[in-house]
């Protein structure tokens, strides 16, 4: 392996690879790839959170609507609903739009939809006998989802909450396509700027959101067996 | 608000039509061969992830593990900026006389999809009771006997839903291609925003286009869970 990989150009640009030109200029690398996960996913979570309980409405003036919309940007790719926060997004509030916020809103749409699809399977998955005893101890339907079900279901969404974050973190690589300089951008930067060693700078960024996403899958697969155990007693 | 002009005839008739056509049609070989290649690979892996024997288990849990975790992205770009200085001089040469850019795609998308397959046939086949292989050890059968009459034709049933899913999904990536150049649907919408700077139109048309794909899939998927997995219900 001796003189085939040079991975000096990873020293040598370690830093930038990590937060890109902070503190003197803005956030990148691998600081603003977790900063677009973070808050979208913390968006994302509301949002799944509104479209699931909506989608599992009484009213079908409500539902379909939003089964429409949920079943719409699953069917989309993401690249795709960035490139339409792109144009909508100026024309629709009349100004320029940073290239980072553009992103966030494509990812939190297109997370919301998938989120939403845990949060109606966590309440599906609570015993019906739970609305039906809350309800007929005098609480209103809506109260017995907010205090009833909600809360038991929410505590079962959690290992999929996390894999849904992992998702995410990988998807934030699009921002690429925008401008946005995270990892993946900067990855690409440096490679267009040394043209010496592509090899070793995406087995680089590749090992890093590795590690991030394994950290994240394994908390996942830990949180689902300690609510198996939870559920057992 | 909006002083748009909208001009469907842009992407309805003549030159852009026609790229947006083509671009489908790269989408579709691209999507298929993914869809053949890493069922293929990620059946394989599969086999090994399940094998008695450990190494071949830890290298199938690894590629698992390391090729899920990593964004397709950098996948893509790692197979077309930077796989040639772990190939050997001849894969290259030929590499570079073909179309690369669709074959570091398809590369990228067959392994990406191939671990998430993997574990979809794996946790299938999990999810038949050990007693049925036991059972069919005691009545006679050989292993692999039991495995090709007894789990295995149950355990596809339960797998054909999530690949069907993930076929989809693959489709969906392939529009990450285009950052490599391989002018599919997605590429050529953008190509024809940039000429026309209709791009309503064209993301709309592409975007349709998406769409029906994904609906027909899952109308195909509905039907086979209505027939297959709860005939009573159908």
């Amino acid at each position: 392996m001796d003189g085939l990989f040079d991975f000096q150009v990873i020293t040598n640009n370690f830093t930038y690879f990590m937060v890109g030109r902070y503190p003197e200029g803005p956030l990148g690398g691998l600081g603003l790839t977790l900063y677009l996960a973070a808050v979208s996913c913390i968006l994302s979570f509301f949002g799944g959170l509104i479209l699931g309980l909506l989608s599992l409405s009484r009213h079908a003036a409500i539902r379909y609507p939003v089964n429409l919309f949920i079943n719409t940007f699953r069917g989309m790719p993401l690249l795709m609903v960035i490139f339409w926060m792109y144009f909508l997004l100026p024309a629709l509030l009349g100004k320029t739009v940073p290239e980072s916020r553009t992103v966030i809103m494509g990812l939190t749409i297109f997370t919301s939809a998938y989120m939403s699809q845990i949060v109606i399977a966590g309440i599906k998955g609570i015993p019906k006998g739970q609305t039906e005893a809350a309800i007929s101890t005098g609480l209103k339907p809506w109260q017995a989802m907010v205090y009833v079900v909600l809360p038991q279901g929410l505590r079962n969404m959690i290992p999929s909450f996390v894999n849904q974050f992992v998702s995410l973190i990988k998807d934030t690589s699009l921002a690429f396509i925008v401008g946005v300089s995270e990892l993946t951008h900067v990855a690409t930067q440096v490679n267009n700027r040394t043209m010496s060693s592509p090899t070793e700078i995406f087995i680089f960024i590749a090992v890093v959101y590795f590690l991030i996403c394994y950290a994240f899958t394994t908390l996942s697969r830990w949180l689902e067996g300690r609510l198996a155990w939870r559920k057992a007693i | 608000m909006l002083s748009y002009q909208f001009d469907w005839s842009v992407v309805t008739t003549g030159k852009y039509f026609e790229w947006l056509v083509s671009g489908l049609g790269l989408t579709l070989q691209l999507s298929a061969a993914g869809i053949v290649l890493s069922f293929l690979l990620g059946l394989l892996i599969a086999v090994l992830r399940m094998s008695h024997f450990s190494p071949l288990r830890w290298f199938a849990h690894v590629y698992l593990e390391f090729f899920r975790n990593t964004p397709l992205l950098v996948q893509i770009f790692f197979w077309y900026f930077g796989s040639y200085k772990l190939l050997p001089m001849a894969v290259n040469e030929w590499l570079n006389s073909t179309n690369f850019e669709f074959a570091a795609a398809l590369i990228a998308l067959t392994i990406y999809t191939s671990a998430f397959i993997a574990e979809d046939i794996r946790s299938g086949v999990l999810s038949i009771p050990k007693e049925q292989m036991e059972a069919a050890r005691s009545a006679g059968f050989s292993y692999i006997r039991s495995m090709q009459y007894i789990i295995l034709p149950q355990a596809v049933r339960i797998t054909v839903p999530p690949l069907i899913n993930q076929f989809l999904n693959l489709a969906k990536n392939s529009s990450l291609a285009m950052t490599i150049g391989v002018m599919e649907l997605t590429y050529q919408a953008r190509q024809v925003e940039s000429y026309t700077f209709k791009g309503f139109e064209a993301f709309t048309a592409a975007t349709l286009v998406y769409l029906v794909l994904s609906v027909v899939i899952t109308a195909l998927m509905d039907q086979y869970n209505n027939r297959v997995l709860n005939p009573q219900r159908g």
